[in-house]
């Protein structure tokens, strides 16, 4: 069983700027993630889950406690982005303006330790491209600015999909597009567990989101993990006075919305 | 880029600034070989059909010497610019997205040469090199006491890319530091430091004519810059004795260089920063 564990947390903390400003992201945070599952975070704005995804992606180190990826500290970044590879929360800000996307999607192999040849590269990116349902030929030669933010959002995943990572961080992936975008990009992340058995980490303020996809919640409030369980568990039970608030929270069609 | 040129071409600074600058780059470069100097005449003669603006204390054509002091000057100052755009940018951009220590250190020299007055450290190093000055070495000095500004901009623009998810992106991508300074935020900065270019370059002009006026500018045949034309008028007793040629037309092709790029400057920001933009 101990095998199986992907990161392993025991009583990291991240604090940010020093003095009297100091500010305490991740608090006192302990979890295992098991291969292959889909766990969310949740939680609302400045509650540490970005800060937290960003640890385990590697471009943060916590500041105490210890965090393993499959029983060993993150030393090596580049190592540790040849497994785990991540999905952004916007789509616009996440390629660079001044290449095309076909250009930055075969940038992304950089990383990939065994760099395949040029020819498998374009293949590989044409098949990424299909798997989100976007015809090569559409994007050839575009920019990032020509594209709509559910089309970028796609091309993000496409990355994801041609590379293959072994863990995905998804930060917050569905917080900038719309509610259609929102259930396709779901789907995509579905299909990249079912068809690679990718672990994934769902990052999300929409705990209703969490409870479709997860196998796990955490919900996190104030830089801690207040709860964690079963999403069945979670939104029938819930132990945390800010779960309750979260699931109160879920827009509901036959619900007066705003109290008058 | 096309669209870009074409809400330029709208500006009327621009099209003032573009033209001006144009006719001087043209005349600096073009005109000391295409311009006939006449023959050597008496000192300071008035401005007549002969000598269009008249000669200096050596009887020298003063349309030959504005042209050639134009074309040193200019060259003064796009070599200055260029240093100091180059130093100050990469200074800026390494600070700005390494952050933590090396932004500490890189932070402190810069501002170590903001609080060093740069005129007086160009008057005592010029000074102290009484011979051979060369249009060259007070270039290289000038692009060398002017960077600071350009590299405390560039650090600010370059540190509120760092934080940005296509730099994240680019880093999980396994792009390199020097990859990700040229080519992911590098880029984003072009405008900004064309602009800043600009301005080095106007500063770069007015600085070797205020050091050439105080008498410590180029020295040697053929560095006649426009700094040296009112240095040489002004100890020659032009002013004094009323000869106006000497000092006027040098101090108005510096004016309208100067000028003129701050016109493109000006312009050019209108058409980069989108708020401004009509």
């Amino acid at each position: 069983m101990r095998n199986n564990i992907v990161f392993s947390a025991k009583n990291i903390s991240k604090f940010f700027g020093h003095g009297k400003k100091l500010v305490c992201a991740v608090d006192d945070i302990s979890f295992d993630i098991a291969d292959g599952e889909i766990v969310s975070i949740v939680g609302g704005s400045g509650c540490g889950k970005s800060v937290l995804a960003k640890i385990m992606l590697g471009l943060y180190a916590p500041d105490r406690g210890t965090f393993l990826y499959k029983g060993k500290p993150i030393v090596d970044t580049r190592d540790h982005w040849n497994e785990v590879q991540s999905v952004f929360q916007d789509p616009f800000g996440c390629f660079n303006q001044f290449f095309s996307i076909r250009t930055q999607l075969k940038d992304a192999f950089g990383i990939l330790k065994n760099k395949p040849s040029k020819q498998e590269i374009e293949q590989r990116v044409d098949e990424a491209l299909l798997a989100v349902n976007v015809k090569p030929s559409d994007i050839e030669g575009k920019y990032p600015f020509e594209l709509s933010g559910g089309q970028m959002q796609r091309m993000l995943l496409a990355r994801i999909f041609a590379l293959k990572p072994k863990v995905l961080i998804a930060d917050e992936p569905t917080s900038m597009v719309d509610a259609c975008v929102r259930a396709n990009i779901l789907d995509y992340l579905m299909k990249l567990k079912e068809s690679l058995g990718m672990t994934i980490v769902f990052v999300t303020h929409d705990i209703g989101l969490a409870y479709y996809v997860s196998d796990r919640i955490f919900i996190m409030h104030e830089s801690k993990i207040v709860e964690t369980g079963k999403p069945e568990e979670v939104t029938q039970h819930p132990k945390s006075a800010h779960t309750i608030r979260l699931l109160e929270d879920i827009p509901d069609i036959n619900r007066e919305w705003i109290k008058k | 880029m096309f669209k870009l040129l074409k809400n330029l071409i709208k500006e009327p600074m621009f099209v003032i600034g573009s033209v001006l600058f144009l006719t001087t780059i043209l005349a600096g470069l073009f005109g000391p070989f295409l311009y006939v100097s006449m023959p050597e005449g008496a000192t300071y003669e008035a401005p007549s059909a002969t000598y269009l603006l008249g000669t200096d204390n050596l009887g020298q054509d003063y349309v030959a010497l504005l042209l050639k002091g134009l074309q040193n000057s200019l060259y003064v100052g796009f070599m200055a610019g260029i240093i100091a755009t180059t130093v100050g940018t990469l200074i800026g951009l390494f600070g700005g997205f390494k952050g933590g220590i090396v932004d500490d250190i890189l932070n402190m020299f810069t501002n170590l040469f903001i609080v060093i007055p740069s005129f007086v450290v160009l008057v005592l190093v010029s000074a102290s090199w009484p011979e051979g000055r060369s249009l060259t070495l007070i270039a290289v000095l000038i692009g060398l006491t002017t960077w600071p500004w350009t590299a405390r901009s560039v650090r600010a623009q370059a540190a509120s890319l760092r934080g940005r998810d296509h730099i994240s992106l680019a880093r999980i991508n396994g792009a390199t530091n020097l990859e990700i300074i040229f080519k992911h935020i590098l880029p984003y900065l072009a405008s900004y430091v064309f602009m800043v270019f600009i301005m080095q370059v106007a500063s770069g002009i007015l600085s070797e004519s205020a050091i050439s006026m105080i008498g410590l500018g180029p020295i040697g045949e053929g560095s006649t810059s426009l700094g040296v034309i009112l240095n040489t008028a002004k100890n020659n007793s032009a002013i004094t004795d009323g000869y106006w040629w000497g000092i006027f037309p040098a101090a108005i092709v510096i004016t309208m260089i100067v000028f003129a790029l701050y016109l493109l400057n000006n312009s050019m920001e209108g058409v980069f920063n989108p708020r401004l933009r009509k």
